[in-house]
């Protein structure tokens, strides 16, 4: 096996992975080079798949022995059958999607729960940069200028959690992070933490129809 | 790496093979080649499938090459250290039933009449290749397939093997494929089997005893070429040059640089193939269409109960077999639960990228076989 995990997650990601069970069923959306998937699979033995619209990272995941599907994520999510997978992850990449309710609302379809990471936009250095200087904020998060950013989407914790209910789930769990970007280690933030926290990780799942 | 080719015969009556068509030939050849050492386990083998015009040897020089001047056709991927390493896994690759290489097709003496057979061939499937080479695997006492691996036509004999024989495989790849033939797919063959059915040396398939069709045949190959490269690969090759950067002749000499390219591979693949044969093989590829059965078969499960992993490849400029057909078989794939992976690759030499050296395919190969976990 070439598998080849990193030795530790980066921060966030290995919060995420501390919510996954073993042997469970997941399906990593916007996967990169696999580094969630194949930790994962290393350590609570799951059966992954991941989706990855870039070419080259897409076949250095197949390179490592992960079933990896190259292509848009909207799109990728649509055949599976209904509740194939018990968690569906989408790290990061919810602030560039163009429809996001949309793809919430196939993930509820084909996945028992969702996990979701967004970098916060409420955080004070976004405000601040807002309030005094009058331009587009930039951060370690979110470094690109108006007019080249990938990110179409300026995401809140607290617009993430009207969303999530207008949408029809109920939030399990949440945790608001201070950490950047690449970093292996951050701090979990429970005081003020839509002023205070750079991501915010959400566990929904869609409410039961009783 | 020095290979031989072997040739197995059975009696068609011992196992019990009636084609597709209900014909029934008297008994089967197939011309095989192996690489490398099936380990005691018996679970390192990996079948290669030729496309339409290969033949079984896929990789090495034959004994008598002693100058090594004509590799196999797949000689970058095949062999020790390479992405389908021959030092961890035994490779067969067997030419299909109805080619002209070594196996019994059109152009095999018919043992009713000691001749040709011509058109007195039966009409054979994709599938009744595959149940050959089913055989020749019993034959070897190969149980178990770490991997079934082709592109083009060895693609549909690689979704076949995995519709009919799940059991016995683990993994399977598919390249620049298709679970059937677009009309587009169909025209092409069939413009093709017309330039060889309108030569007049064609004779209804029955020319083996005077002068074959080769001009037919040239012309089948030329549109054949034509839809194995693309726009892309066309242009950088040839764009408007002109043969000998001479003024136009003004008659219908090959000015062109891709005419007289065509012409050159045309008149190269008489010399070499069957015509009957090309339009045996065209055929089966025509007729050709596992759709239902990818969309239906629940679970394609090996002998443990484990999914069959899938690696599917297309290339962007192929527009023989373009990537939404390759979707289309991903897409199937993922309704009934396998074990699916995709990569589209970027490529301008068309349909025939599979067959010409790239470190991208090699790697993905090595990594994905690698990544197959042996029983």
């Amino acid at each position: 096996m070439v598998l080849n995990p990193p030795e530790q997650l980066r921060f966030d990601l290995s919060i995420i992975a501390s919510w996954i069970s073993n042997d469970s069923r997941v399906l990593d959306l916007g996967c990169g080079h696999g580094d969630l998937l194949a930790w994962l699979k290393q350590h609570k033995n799951i059966q992954g798949t991941g989706i990855e619209q870039n070419k080259e990272k897409a076949a250095s995941c197949i390179e490592r022995g992960l079933t990896v599907l190259q292509g848009d994520l909207k799109d990728e999510v649509q055949d599976y059958p209904d509740g194939f997978f018990d968690v569906v992850i989408l790290s990061q990449t919810l602030q560039q999607v163009y429809q996001p309710d949309e793809l919430l609302k196939s993930l509820a379809r084909i996945g028992k729960q969702v996990i979701v990471s967004f970098p916060n936009f409420s955080h004070f250095s976004i405000r601040r940069q807002l309030l005094l200087k009058g331009q587009a904020p930039k951060s370690r998060e979110l470094p690109f200028s108006w007019y080249d950013t990938p990110n179409i989407r300026v995401i809140t914790l607290d617009d993430f959690r009207k969303f999530s209910r207008d949408v029809g789930y109920t939030i399990v769990k949440e945790c608001a992070i201070n950490t950047h970007d690449q970093d292996r280690k951050g701090k979990i933030v429970s005081f003020l933490s839509n002023l205070r926290a750079t991501y915010g990780i959400f566990l929904i799942e869609k409410k039961q129809i009783l | 790496m020095k290979i031989r080719k072997k040739l197995f015969t059975y009696k068609v009556a011992e196992a019990k093979q009636v084609l597709d068509s209900g014909l029934q030939l008297d008994s089967i050849t197939i011309a095989y080649e192996t690489i490398g050492v099936l380990n005691e386990t018996g679970d390192n083998a990996i079948l290669i499938c030729h496309a339409f015009s290969g033949d079984s040897h896929v990789a090495g020089f034959y004994e008598e090459d002693s100058n090594e001047e004509n590799p196999g056709w797949w000689e970058f991927m095949v062999g020790p250290g390479k992405g389908i390493d021959t030092d961890k896994y035994f490779v067969i690759c067997c030419n299909i039933l109805g080619s002209c290489m070594g196996s019994t097709g059109p152009s095999s003496i018919n043992p009713a009449t000691d001749k040709p057979y011509g058109l007195d061939f039966p009409m054979v499937t994709i599938g009744d290749m595959v149940h050959a080479q089913k055989e020749v695997l019993d034959h070897l006492g190969i149980k178990c397939l770490h991997s079934v691996i082709g592109g083009s036509v060895g693609g549909m004999q690689v979704l076949e093997w995995c519709v009919r024989y799940p059991a016995m495989i683990k993994s399977a790849i598919p390249i620049a494929t298709t679970m059937r033939h677009s009309a587009l797919a169909i025209a092409f063959n069939e413009v093709a089997r017309q330039a060889i059915m309108v030569d007049p040396q064609w004779n209804k398939g029955d020319y083996y005893q005077q002068h074959a069709p080769d001009l037919g045949l040239s012309v089948a190959r030329m549109i054949g070429h034509v839809t194995y490269l693309s726009d892309e690969a066309m242009r950088r090759k040839f764009g408007r040059k002109q043969q000998n950067n001479k003024d136009f002749s003004f008659n219908f000499e090959a000015n062109f640089q891709v005419e007289s390219y065509l012409r050159y591979q045309g008149s190269k693949f008489a010399a070499r193939f069957d015509a009957n044969s090309v339009l045996y093989i065209s055929k089966a590829a025509d007729y050709f269409d596992l759709a239902d059965d990818v969309n239906t078969q629940e679970s394609l499960q090996d002998l443990q109960g484990n999914h069959l992993k899938f690696l599917v490849i297309s290339f962007t400029s192929d527009w023989l077999y373009p990537t939404y057909q390759a979707k289309e078989l991903v897409k199937a794939l993922k309704r009934t639960g396998q074990d699916v992976s995709f990569c589209e690759i970027e490529a301008d030499c068309g349909h025939d990228a599979f067959l010409i050296q790239d470190s991208r395919l090699s790697n993905l190969l090595g990594g994905f076989l690698d990544g197959i976990e042996s029983t």
